[in-house]
This record gives C-alpha cells, structure tokens and sequence, in this order.
C-alpha cells in the first residue's frame, strides 16, 4: 500500500497546512508554498484538508503507484502523464497498481502537489507532517524524497471511488499567472519609504532572482529607500512578508521563513493571494498592490466560504 | 515607556511593539504580558511570539471576526483585546530564572573569528573570553532557527557587528556575537555572527517535549573549557 519513488526530482518533501504554535521555540511553520492548491486537492478527495501531500519541484520524481490508489494533482503544471495518457491538475484519477507517474515538462508554475484519497502514511511531528529540511525532522525522515523512497497509504482504495471522476470547478482555482499582482496589507515600515519609493513599491514589478528558494524569494528591481535608516530589534514575521534588505532591494518570506527577523517590514501579501506568489520562479515578475485590512479579512472570509461548498459537494461524492 | 504601537504583521498576526531597543525592563513587561495573554487567551487565537520589545499575537482571523461581530475587523478586535491585557498587567515583577551553564571550546579550530575581533577590539584572545564569560547572560527570546537563542547584553568592549558577508556554513554548536547579543547556532547553518567557540550541548532536541535546551528568560553561564 504505497507508493515508490522510482527516480528522484530535484526537491520533493511532504508538507502540509504548516505547523503552528511552535514559533516561539524558533520552529518555523514549514507547509506547503501553495497552500492553497495542497488544501483543495485534498478537499477534492474528500481528506482532511491538512493531511500530508508530496510538494514537487521541476524535475519532478517518477513515481510508481504500488498499489490501486485515488489521487490528484494541483498546482503547477509539469506535464503529468500516465504512458501516454495526460493527466489534468485538480482533477480525480485512479492508478492501478503498477502503473508509472511522469512528469514530462515544465508547462506552468513551480511547484506540483500529489494527494491520495485517505492520506499518506506519515508520523506526525509536532502535530504536523511538513518537513523541517533545516532541523531534519518531520515529514519521511526530515528529507527530501530519494530514489527508492516508500511513502505509505493509510488506507486502501475503495472500488466506488475508482469512477470518479471530479474536477474543482475553476472558479475556485487561483488565477495563476508569471506576472501577478498581489494584494498586500501595510507593513510596520511602509510609512517609513520615501514618497518616490511608496509610489515605486506599488507600482513597478519585481523580478524574482534564481536565488529564490522555499524560505524566500529575493527580488530584483527599483531599489527602494526609506526616509531614513532604521535599525530594528528583531520581531516575529509571517509566510508572506515583504521585507527591505540594506541594499534596497526586497524579499518575500516564503513558508520556510525564519520565525522573526529584522529588516523593515513593507508589507504582507495576503494569504488568498500567496498561491501566486509561490507558483514564481526566476524571471517570473510581480507587483503590488495595497489594500486595507478590512478588504482583506472580507476576501478571505469570502474565500473560505467558497471552500466549504467544496467540501461539502466531495463529502457528499464520497458518501458511504 | 513610549506609547506601544500597534500593527498587523499578517491578516493572521498583530503585533504590539514596545520601544526599538533591547532592555530587561522591556522584556519583563513582554513576559508578563506573554503570562496574561496564556492565562487569559483570545477567542481564536493560535500562538504568541514574543520577541526583545514587542509581543506577536497569531490568530485564526475568521473565529476572532465570528467571536467578536461588533468589531469591524479581527485585527481590532485583538487590538482592543492586547491594550485591555496591559492596562490589566500586574506591575513588572522579576520571575526567578534558571541558571544554565554551557561549556564551550574557544580553542582556534573552533573560534573563527577570535582572532578578527582581537584585532578589531585590540584585546588578547584571552581577555576576550574573559569578558564573554564573566556576565551572565539573560535569554531574550528564540527565533532565526528551531532553538536559537538570542542572549545579551554582550558587554561594549568586545561587542562586534555581523561578518559583511556571512559565511555560507556555520558549524552546529558555534558560539556567536553580534553586537551586544549573543547566540549558539543549533545546526550547520549559514550565519553572520562572529563566532568564537563552539559547545557539544545539544540546543535542539526534536523529539523530546521541550525541545529547545535554553527557554526565553532562562539566565545562562558560559564558561570556557581550557585550550589543550
């Protein structure tokens, strides 16, 4: 009841919603990057929204299914193929046993999820099964996948669930692009930039530099000024945080970011727009723009209650 | 005490700043607010950080908002909740601490950068260490890596900035200064700090219940092994 990988890609881990209530100990929250496209496929397969899934960079692993199993896939596109059979993201497929999982080319995005109906079969650390690459625990053994790794399945596949054949609904579904703006909210510093350089922030784009990586995405553009220098005593910061760096330059915290920090903090982009943020890879470009709390907390309210239909549609598709 | 100042870090965090510095009167009064905020938690909320002179409150945004419909967001909901929490803060009382010791190697294959600061500070070797491990340290808060403390105050004369360029790979157990504060790397890891020793303690043990060997408020004792 699992599955092999059969050869190794260049970063694959498992993740999930990301672990809390450990930032005070320094234990950053880890998860998925597309947080949002590792909770829907696996509200699509009827799971508990936070069970494991595999994260996948480009080259992606090949992967043989050791088992019949239920699964599915989310966001970026890497060309997914049975044989020859294409397989569409956010859709429910059934693998027979033995058969091969590729991922042929880079069509869309940066980063893939895989889900299986029930969940992997992963310990749980610290209430939580993402992988802490840095502390190495978590996840299977606090590593990346390897040539020959077994991940388990916590259940076998139910004959009923093999002609299914749903597909999330695209309203749903991030509005990916390579070239996104991004809600934010106002940072601690934003007052703090120069007049030229607010109007800079919100309205040039940034390019993401290939030294971009899971714990944040350096950006290349305008260098931005504040009206002076400050030096902060470090504070805690969160998945999503813009921050200036002493050479003008700016950096988003991604899911691996460090729990606190000291560069002045610009802004944070909201969570229902980090998809879009997280599907980036070098060259990508992104810009900002500033909304107010209240719109903020009012689009993910709305969100969310977007999502409960879809839980209830697959609780109902899943029904015993 | 200035007026704290109050702002969202997420639409998941606020965070209630104190004054811009590191002092131990500051960080009494974000332990004692950390104590309150436990004993007396948000409807909704998650976890707290506190950190040298401000204290972060996560949250689930969408409970807050349910819990408190009178409110036109949760970010002022917890707002009014963190400013009623210290108007109702017990005056700053000092909280026995513990006393940890940890030994460290300060011999040169582990001190990479004694020997830049005894340049910098025109102090020998020796003295440096002198005065590293002739205070005691208090635990300000853990942050950057799982476990990492950051200790100080580091006394002025041996108080160095971060390397320019941080070294890409920082040895497990390293001892660090920078500026007046003072840190033990948990992992390999890349840093800035200069570091001058390096101790076999273990600062991250994952699957233990407390994994982290040094807690915020914790009083700590270096003390330096003799160079063989």
């Amino acid at each position: 009841m699992s599955l092999l990988i059969k050869k190794e890609g260049l970063l694959s881990t498992i993740q999930d919603a990301g672990r809390n209530n450990f930032r005070r100990f320094g234990i950053n929250p880890n998860g998925a990057m597309d947080e949002t496209a590792a909770r829907l496929i696996n509200i699509l397969l009827g799971n508990d929204e936070s069970e494991a899934v595999v994260e996948m960079h480009f080259p992606a692993p090949e992967i043989v299914f050791e088992e019949d199993a239920v699964f599915a896939l989310g966001g970026a596109n890497f060309g997914a193929k049975f044989g020859d059979e294409e397989i569409e993201n956010w859709r429910i497929y059934f693998a027979t046993s033995g058969s091969v999982l590729k991922f042929t080319e880079k069509v869309f995005g940066n980063r893939c999820y895989l889900a299986v109906k029930g969940g992997f079969k992963i310990e749980k650390w610290l209430d939580s099964f993402s992988t802490n690459l840095t502390a190495k625990i978590g996840g299977l053994d606090g590593e990346k996948l390897k040539t020959n790794d077994r991940i388990f399945f916590n259940q076998r596949s139910k004959t009923k669930d093999q002609r299914l054949n749903y597909k999330i609904s695209n309203h749903l579904l991030p509005f990916y692009s390579r070239f996104p703006t991004v809600r934010i909210i106002k940072g601690a510093e934003f007052e703090n930039l120069t007049a030229i350089s607010e109007r800079d922030f919100l309205n040039e784009t940034f390019a993401v530099s290939k030294n971009s990586n899971r714990m944040g995405f350096r950006l290349e553009g305008k260098p931005l000024y504040l009206l002076e220098k400050l030096e902060l005593v470090s504070s805690a910061v969160d998945f999503g945080t813009i921050q200036l760096l002493p050479d003008g330059q700016i950096i988003i915290l991604m899911a691996d970011h460090q729990t606190t920090g000291g560069y002045p903090r610009l802004g944070n982009i909201i969570s229902i727009d980090l998809p879009l943020a997280a599907q980036l890879g070098a060259n990508d470009k992104i810009g900002f723009h500033l909304i107010s709390i209240e719109e903020a907390e009012n689009l993910l309210l709305d969100f969310e209650k977007d999502l409960n239909f879809l839980k209830i549609g697959s609780k109902f598709a899943f029904k015993e | 005490m200035n007026e704290p100042r109050f702002f969202s870090v997420s639409e998941f965090a606020i965070c209630v700043s104190f004054e811009n510095r590191i002092s131990e009167t500051i960080s009494q009064k974000v332990f004692n607010l950390a104590e309150h905020i436990e004993k007396n938690p948000l409807a909704g909320m998650i976890e707290i950080v506190p950190a040298f002179s401000s204290l972060t409150l996560f949250y689930n945004s969408i409970i807050v908002k349910k819990s408190f419909p009178s409110f036109p967001t949760a970010f002022e909901a917890a707002r009014v909740y963190l400013q009623n929490a210290l108007q109702n803060l017990p005056a700053n009382e000092e909280k026995p601490a513990r006393t940890i010791e940890i030994i460290f190697d300060a011999s040169a294959e582990f001190a990479l950068d004694l020997k830049f600061i005894s340049e910098t500070k025109n102090l020998s070797k020796t003295e440096i260490i002198e005065i590293f491990t002739s205070k005691i340290y208090r635990v300000f808060m853990l942050g950057f890596l799982p476990g990492f403390a950051y200790m100080g105050e580091t006394d002025e004369r041996i108080a160095v900035p971060r390397k320019e360029s941080p070294r890409l790979k920082v040895p497990k157990g390293s001892v660090g200064i920078a500026g007046k504060q003072a840190g033990i790397y948990p992992f390999d890891s890349p840093g800035g700090w200069q570091i001058i020793g390096k101790t076999e303690t273990e600062m991250f043990t994952p699957n233990e219940e407390n994994p982290t060997f040094l807690r915020a408020g914790d009083s700590v004792k270096f003390t330096a092994k003799q160079a063989k």
